[in-house]
């Protein structure tokens, strides 16, 4: 029943991205980080691109951040989003470094700026599918 | 160092009529600008022995057998979004210079209001025909991570640059207006300008609705239906046609790191054009005050400043203080996208600033012209932020 009351895109996902997307499930962040030389990563990718391993694991992250970057949509670019408008897709920078796409979920579009601190938050939007949104941090 | 410096010039230009409704398919408008362009170039349709198709509507295949090419030794397609047109101006080079290729041909168009699938698809949808699929690196990035928060669009992903860029170096709204009330200004300019006779003050832009902040509706380049086409040949062979050559004396592609994801770049403002355009203006041999004029791809306002910015026009920030005070207008400094370019000319991916600039260099853009022009920049931009630039020379 929730699925259907969810009206907005689910994730498209596959292979690697579904992994992710399984960590989240389950209210764990979790970034791809190379076995040989630590190094962490997003989007999900094969190799490492700072060594060139194979070997990864998938790591917690503190779901700590800061925000990096964002655009406030006032007109609708896919009708699903019409009643949402305005909404912010916010770039959110991890302590680990990686940047992620997402929502906030407690500040107004007039309330954002570059450097504010946010922690993440899962919404589980259907009963298989959790998506990381960030609220306010300290 | 290789070196493609001068040893392929544009010899023929030409464009289908610019519309919103061109009752027509995608290959229809490109056979009509093609066999412009061909005419132009004083050549024949057969005299074309190599086509770098464009990245959506018709494969070079099918534009090869509309013109009866029947040993067509060179076909490709540069797959950069916008960028594809400035980026094929290098692949033609390459193909000429190499003597793959004698004739490139290059064809570009769109039904780009029809087509939108809010307004019903257009001669496509009409005939049943279906869009040819491009393959695109970027797919599987917004499906997964950026399609479930509603970044779907090209006006949402560059805001992001555009947003933390205003924030960081305090760039106001008033520098993006000064561009799009410039192009206005040079589309009254031009007959074929969708937006002649449509005047626009800084007042109108400020006043004007959002759509994705910081972008208003005048940060964003038209919809329209249209194609145009370049021919390119050799410098040799270019000596003895119709009209004088435009040289192709600097060209590169760029690519920003990683291609395929904006969030995860180290530095956000290095596009495709930081790697790109120091490439280009070592193989021209000449330098930023060398250029006459710029052509530059403007999908959105700001999309212009940060590439004026990576290409080394002015240090990182001041674009604020370039792109105003009237430089960019005809008869300033450096006159930016005289034919009124993506915002108030036409949206052909940019071809249409190869065209304007060929034209400039003929010095038959009339009361547009600029005066003595001798040597002016192309740049392309698409998908995530790849690039490519030419400099060209009468």
């Amino acid at each position: 029943m929730a699925e259907k009351m969810y009206k907005l895109p689910l994730p498209r996902v596959g292979g690697h991205s579904a992994e992710f997307y399984k960590f989240c499930k389950e209210h764990e962040l979790r970034f791809q980080r190379c076995k040989d030389c630590r190094a962490w990563r997003h989007i999900p990718r094969d190799m490492c691109a700072k060594c060139g391993s194979f070997e990864w694991e998938w790591a917690r992250s503190s779901g700590k951040g800061t925000v990096f970057s964002w655009t406030t949509a006032m007109q609708p670019m896919m009708p699903q989003f019409a009643g949402k408008i305005p909404y912010s897709p916010v770039i959110v920078e991890l302590e680990e470094g990686v940047r992620m796409v997402t929502w906030l979920t407690d500040v107004k579009p007039d309330e954002l700026t570059l450097g504010m601190p946010v922690e993440i938050v899962f919404d589980d939007v259907t009963p298989e599918v959790a998506l990381p949104m960030f609220r306010r941090a300290a | 160092m290789y070196s493609l410096k001068d040893k392929a010039c544009i010899v023929g230009v030409g464009e289908s009529a610019f519309t919103r409704g061109s009752g027509k398919t995608e290959l229809g408008l490109m056979l009509d600008a093609s066999t412009k362009a061909i005419a132009d170039a004083g050549l024949k349709p057969h005299d074309i022995d190599g086509i770098i198709g464009p990245p959506l509507g018709a494969a070079s295949e099918h534009i090869a057998a509309n013109l009866g090419i029947e040993d067509m030794r060179y076909a490709t397609t540069v797959h950069m979004g916008g960028a594809s047109p400035v980026v094929s101006l290098q692949s033609a080079a390459m193909a000429i210079a190499s003597g793959v290729a004698t004739n490139v041909l290059i064809p570009l168009g769109w039904n780009g209001y029809s087509s939108n699938p809010v307004r019903g698809g257009g001669a496509r949808a009409a005939t049943g025909e279906k869009p040819m699929p491009a393959p695109n690196p970027l797919q599987n990035t917004i499906g997964a991570f950026y399609l479930p928060y509603g970044a779907t669009v090209p006006v949402q992903w560059y805001a992001w640059l555009a947003t933390r860029h205003k924030h960081l170096y305090g760039t106001p709204f008033e520098a993006m207006g000064a561009i799009a009330v410039a192009e206005r200004k040079h589309a009254q300019l031009n007959e074929k300008a969708m937006m002649r006779g449509r005047p626009l003050t800084l007042e109108d832009y400020l006043a004007a609705r959002w759509v994705s902040y910081p972008f208003r509706l005048f940060d964003c380049c038209l919809e329209t239906d249209a194609a145009c086409a370049i021919v390119v040949t050799s410098a040799e062979r270019a000596k003895d046609l119709k009209h004088a050559p435009v040289y192709i004396s600097g060209v590169a592609e760029g690519h920003p790191y990683p291609a395929d994801d904006i969030p995860a770049r180290p530095d956000p403002f290095v596009i495709g054009l930081s790697f790109a355009a120091p490439k280009a203006f070592a193989m021209a041999g000449v330098t930023h005050k060398d250029i006459d004029f710029l052509e530059v791809y403007d999908c959105f306002t700001y999309v212009v400043m940060l590439q004026i910015e990576a290409m080394g026009f002015c240090k990182r920030g001041e674009v604020k203080d370039f792109v105003t005070g009237g430089r960019i207008e005809l008869g300033g400094e450096l006159p930016l996208n005289t034919h009124g370019g993506l915002l108030s000319e036409a949206h052909v991916w940019g071809a249409n600033h190869i065209v304007e600039a060929a034209r400039q260099l003929r010095h038959a853009c009339g009361a547009r012209q600029v005066a003595d022009a001798e040597i002016g920049l192309v740049t392309g931009w698409g998908d995530f932020g790849d690039g490519g630039l030419a400099i060209l020379r009468r």
